[in-house]
């Protein structure tokens, strides 16, 4: 178990960074076409905001917040819209991840139809990256124990 | 004994890996194998053909987007590993 | 021989971090120094390849100037960038070092729960029995 740190300096520097990574990370996923950055760099970011919550506050909080179901149905998400651009070029006429052919439903040229494809497809990645850090990191701080409830966690384990 | 072994064994490891550069080309040679083959060709084309700046993200998810597409599932199938080895199943 | 290895004296330094953590791995006897080792082992792998494609008087592979209304007539000569291709097969190397490290720990912390100690020695008595 975590205790809530007591100490108000933390919290107080606490609150003022937890939302600044977390748009930080939006601002590194943006920008990873002009400049080093994209879907890898920001999920981790974004997840190191979560992991700095787990440690400054409350633990029980954080896994209200990500609880398994919604961890594994984000990455389940990230995948799927990776692999659904893929599949809807497939469906456009053209080859599996061929961004040109989607200047057909966009109303762009086959140039920007790539930018775009590329954009989508790297926050799929940042939406996966994000909730498998965040569930691996759960998992493991509490040893298998990633319910909402800790106390109900506690009874079965020893009733088992 | 393990330590004696161990020490010999990174030894004879170091002594081949040093042999081993010496067939390697000059550090930052502009003409190295490395740099003449296909990089050129997705320097030159890449702003062209996609309109992204940044190289590395236009190789990344477009050029290789296959290779990227299998890593965000090894990544998923790495959470869910953990999830299955650290879980208490209900008898 | 020995000019050609000296010249190249950049590599010696992750030949040199490759070779303490395959030392690391090879003799403690505590599983979480083995696993750090198979990490530093890892990271002098990626710090080599990324170092191969490094070329002189070259900069960062971002095309500059390429976000106005006239990238038509922008050139991009190669010389000038470096090698693309190393930066982007290295973060696909990096994320599976991730994912490997941990399942890893996952691991570690299943032998804890099971045998309550950590070192290899007790972990493989505790199995012959």
């Amino acid at each position: 178990m975590i205790r809530e740190q007591e100490d108000i300096i933390i919290q107080t520097v606490c609150r003022i960074f937890i939302p600044f990574m977390q748009v930080y990370s939006l601002y590194v996923l943006a920008h990873g076409h002009g400049s080093p950055g994209g879907g890898f760099q920001g999920g981790c970011i974004f997840a190191a905001s979560f992991v700095l919550m787990s440690i400054i506050y409350d633990l029980n909080e954080v896994k209200r917040r990500f609880a398994e179901r919604f961890s594994v149905f984000l990455a389940s998400l990230g995948v799927f819209i990776f692999a659904g651009m893929g599949w809807l070029c497939l469906f456009l006429g053209g080859n599996f991840l061929d961004y040109g052919v989607l200047s057909t439903i966009l109303p762009v040229d086959p140039v920007m139809a790539r930018y775009y494809g590329i954009a989508a497809i790297e926050t799929g990645v940042q939406i996966t990256v994000m909730a498998i850090m965040v569930s691996i990191f759960l998992n493991l701080l509490t040893g298998g124990l990633h319910e909402k409830d800790v106390e109900q966690a506690y009874v079965r384990v020893n009733n088992q | 004994m393990k330590k004696l072994l161990g020490i010999a064994l990174a030894l004879a490891a170091l002594i081949l890996l040093l042999h081993g550069i010496e067939d390697l080309p000059p550090w930052a040679d502009p003409h190295q194998p490395a740099s003449v083959h296909v990089s050129p060709r997705y320097i030159e084309r890449s702003v062209e053909e996609t309109a992204v700046p940044n190289i590395v993200t236009a190789v990344l998810a477009d050029y290789r987007g296959y290779d990227t597409l299998f890593e965000t599932a090894v990544i998923f199938t790495a959470g869910v590993a953990v999830l299955m080895i650290l879980r208490r199943f209900m008898p | 021989m020995l000019e050609s290895i000296i010249s190249n004296y950049n590599y010696w330094v992750f030949i040199i971090l490759l070779v303490v953590g395959l030392y690391s791995m090879m003799t403690k006897n505590n599983l979480m120094k083995k696993l750090i080792g198979m990490n530093i082992f890892q990271w002098a792998i990626i710090l080599f390849f990324i170092s191969v494609g490094a070329k002189r008087g070259a900069t960062v592979p971002v095309i500059a100037g390429a976000h106005g209304h006239d990238t038509h007539t922008l050139v991009a000569r190669a010389a000038e960038y470096v090698n693309p291709l190393p930066h982007a097969l290295m973060l696909t190397a990096i994320v599976v070092g991730i994912a490997t490290t941990g399942i890893a720990l996952a691991l570690l912390v299943a032998i804890y729960k099971r045998y309550n100690t950590i070192e290899e020695d007790e972990v493989i008595e505790a199995l012959k029995k």
